[in-house]
């Protein structure tokens, strides 16, 4: 009973398996046609929910703006985000660099180097990658 | 002469206020404006440490709070007299506070170009 019941589970999770890859294997097409994985978003396309958020969700919001997300790119995501945590808030740019000159170094905390990764509103669309709401104190 | 004073008079939960005037604050900052903070009456509830606001189901500032010396506003200023009445003490605060008499307000005021009362 047990090895029937053994065997069972197998099948089952093999199958899953199988399941999981074709998914796998959709959401590529997918993403390559459209990119319709992200989540609920404002109209601004900001995450509605931010529990939504995660790296993959992060690459498909900097794809829908054109951006393809580097090791730099990361380290600042990631950064903002634990803005986020440790303060409740999206930070505009000033206390953000200040926040990064803290955290990162000094060649990182500029704003020149944030508008070269993230464009002419670098608070703004970080955040919106991050899975962060928009800036309130920012225009 | 500072750009800004922005005075937090009411407790920190049931209304918004809090909250709007800590906004007005770092928009300000955030358009580089000097910005100073004064806690008075009871506003300085807005101090205390340990606020469980999500009791009253509300989202409170305690957190943002910490992020004012991120946007440079650190001339923070704290009743004493509304501090002793309300059985608190300045070395306890969430934040810190340069305690100001009720002699010195008038002083403070007038060194800001403009006042904002929440």
């Amino acid at each position: 009973m047990e090895n029937a019941m053994a065997d069972h589970k197998q099948d089952t999770e093999s199958v899953t398996n199988n399941q999981a890859s074709d998914t796998a294997l959709e959401k590529k097409q997918k993403s390559q046609e459209h990119s319709q994985e992200i989540p609920a978003t404002d109209s601004e396309g900001y995450l509605e929910n931010l529990s939504d958020w995660n790296e993959n969700v992060a690459e498909q919001i900097a794809q829908s703006e054109g951006m393809q997300l580097t090791e730099a790119h990361w380290q600042i995501i990631h950064l903002l985000r634990r803005f986020y945590e440790e303060f409740e808030l999206s930070p505009a740019m000033r206390p953000l660099v200040k926040y990064i000159g803290l955290h990162l170094g000094k060649e990182q905390a500029r704003s020149i180097y944030l508008m070269q990764l993230f464009g002419d509103s670098p608070a703004k669309m970080a955040s919106k990658i991050a899975g962060l709401p928009k800036p309130t104190n920012c225009l | 002469m500072s750009d800004i004073l922005i005075i937090f008079r009411k407790p920190p939960v049931g209304t918004s206020w809090a909250r709007e005037a800590l906004d007005l604050a770092l928009v300000g900052a955030a358009f580089g404006q000097k910005v100073s903070l004064l806690f008075m009456g009871d506003g300085v509830f807005q101090l205390a440490q340990n606020q469980q606001p999500d009791a009253v189901g509300q989202k409170g500032t305690q957190a943002m709070m910490q992020a004012l010396s991120m946007y440079d506003i650190d001339d923070i200023y704290v009743h004493n007299d509304s501090l002793d009445t309300r059985g608190m003490a300045a070395d306890q605060l969430n934040i810190d506070c340069q305690p100001i008499t009720s002699k010195a307000l008038p002083g403070l005021l007038q060194q800001h170009k403009q006042v904002f009362n929440f």
